[in-house]
């Protein structure tokens, strides 16, 4: 197997977090009238921590929920199988809510595109913002920018990129790879 | 993720024990869907599905259509009586007019077993079969079982007991073949008259004495009398029946310990399974109606991703 470049290690990985954190706390305030969603199954990775961490620094509780997009995309007829769909866990209403939409890797805009789509089963959201933890500027297929990122990464588009956890593959880290293993 | 190992539905017989997992976790996900506010997916908006009901149903076809609607399929119904099947026009026919008009897949309820396989080589739509004559009727197997891994847990070493009109029954045979596939102990238990003696070929115990079947089992999936089918007499009268087979609820309180009732549908009161027992604590009637269309969602889901 090809190895990867690391694009951000574990100390910077968890300052990112750390950082991405405190500029929220900076533009939302208390998170009153406001709830977090992770788009599964990655994204609820980023969104975990993101969550526990703004609760520690808000010292109080802030809704969050966990949306699948499966259902809602437009390319779910792959030639190696379905999409496997995880479930939504999302218990309240985002009806006027702001909302922070979280996932890890923004590339292409669809899976952001099927997000917003999906949101509107929960409601009218009163905005929505978008945090992701790596941006693949380039190869964008649809108007979609993040409000909050972690690192940008200028890649060609057979590059690929892989964000790996400590709770799944025991190492937090980011890696490019030159194509998808 | 794999997908169904086949393009139609046309029985349990032909599908493995992976399909019914994934069918079962795809369910579990559109059980979610149709108990939010929003009931409704975009998946399936760029596909047609033609209902073709050759035979009466209700709760079959309002669960299929249900199923169609909350994926944002297109669909057209067809009832028998009303179309040119009256007038003589065959089956590939009628059929092949309505793919014409681009139809993606097929929902078909035909009187003769053997008319969905019979389509399937002929004609390049999905097929799901939703009830073939006596043969069978994969889709209502499908939700039983899955109702009985909700209720239960897991289908697994359960012991499943499928009391009632066995032989003109499509769904006990499409119901031994999936509980069979999933590790269930399975039996049938009726007037000998009602069970067909290839039975006890298909793996299944055979028992003509409901108060012990019922003593032995963690299920009872109680079964229709089917009169429609049955041309001569298979037992002597329907009090009759109701006095050595039907399901009462004094007969579920005398067992020591509590176990689950289920019935496909349409239920016959007082023949079968008398009001008190269809309607007390132990059935589980109303959720296997909800399942039924959670399941075919996934059903309908997995077949088009196939495509």
């Amino acid at each position: 197997m090809q190895a990867g470049k690391t694009l951000l290690d574990r100390p910077r990985f968890a300052l990112t977090i750390e950082r991405l954190c405190h500029q929220l706390l900076e533009d939302w305030g208390d998170f009153s009238n406001a709830c977090i969603i992770g788009i599964q199954p990655r994204g609820t990775l980023l969104s975990n921590r993101i969550h526990a961490r703004l609760e520690e620094l808000v010292g109080k509780k802030i809704e969050y929920g966990k949306l699948d997009i499966t259902f809602h995309r437009d390319d779910f007829r792959m030639p190696d199988g379905p999409l496997a769909p995880h479930p939504n866990e999302i218990d309240f209403i985002v009806t006027d809510k702001k909302v922070l939409l979280i996932d890890d890797v923004l590339y292409t805009g669809r899976t952001i595109s099927a997000a917003l789509a999906a949101l509107n089963d929960y409601g009218r959201p009163g905005a929505v913002e978008l945090l992701v933890l790596a941006d693949r500027r380039f190869n964008r297929h649809l108007p979609i920018q993040p409000d909050y990122f972690g690192i940008t990464v200028d890649a060609l588009d057979e590059a690929y990129i892989k964000v790996r956890w400590d709770e799944i593959h025991g190492e937090d880290e980011i890696l490019l790879f030159d194509k998808k293993p | 993720m794999k997908g169904l190992s086949t393009r139609h539905l046309i029985g349990i017989k032909n599908i493995t024990e992976d399909d019914i997992h994934l069918i079962f976790e795809t369910a579990d996900n559109f059980k979610e869907v149709i108990n939010r506010p929003i009931k409704k997916v975009p998946s399936l908006r760029d596909i047609t599905v033609a209902n073709l009901f050759f035979e009466s149903s209700t709760r079959t076809r309002v669960s299929f259509e249900l199923a169609e609607r909350r994926l944002s399929a297109d669909t057209v119904n067809f009832a028998a009586s009303s179309s040119s099947v009256s007038k003589g026009e065959t089956l590939l026919d009628t059929v092949n007019n309505i793919l014409a008009m681009k139809v993606d897949m097929v929902v078909m309820r035909h009187p003769a077993p053997g008319a969905c396989v019979y389509l399937s080589s002929r004609i390049p739509a999905n097929i799901i079969n939703a009830g073939d004559g006596t043969h069978e009727h994969p889709t209502q197997a499908l939700l039983d079982a899955f109702s009985i891994r909700e209720r239960l847990g897991e289908v697994a070493g359960k012991k499943i007991a499928i009391i009632g009109d066995i032989l003109h029954s499509r769904v006990a045979l499409s119901n031994v073949f999936c509980l069979l596939k999933l590790g269930a102990k399975v039996r049938v238990c009726g007037p000998p008259t009602l069970i067909p003696k290839h039975y006890k070929d298909l793996g299944v115990e055979i028992s003509h004495d409901v108060r012990d079947t019922l003593r032995w089992c963690d299920v009872a999936n109680v079964l229709r009398i089917q009169l429609e089918r049955q041309d001569i007499k298979f037992f002597p009268s329907l009090r009759e029946y109701h006095q050595y087979f039907g399901i009462t609820r004094q007969m579920l309180l005398e067992l020591d310990r509590e176990i689950v009732v289920m019935h496909p549908g349409p239920i016959n009161r007082g023949v079968e399974i008398s009001s008190d027992a269809a309607d007390g604590p132990h059935n589980i009637i109303l959720q296997q109606v909800e399942n039924g269309v959670a399941v075919r969602m996934a059903v309908l889901y997995l077949l088009a991703a196939g495509n």
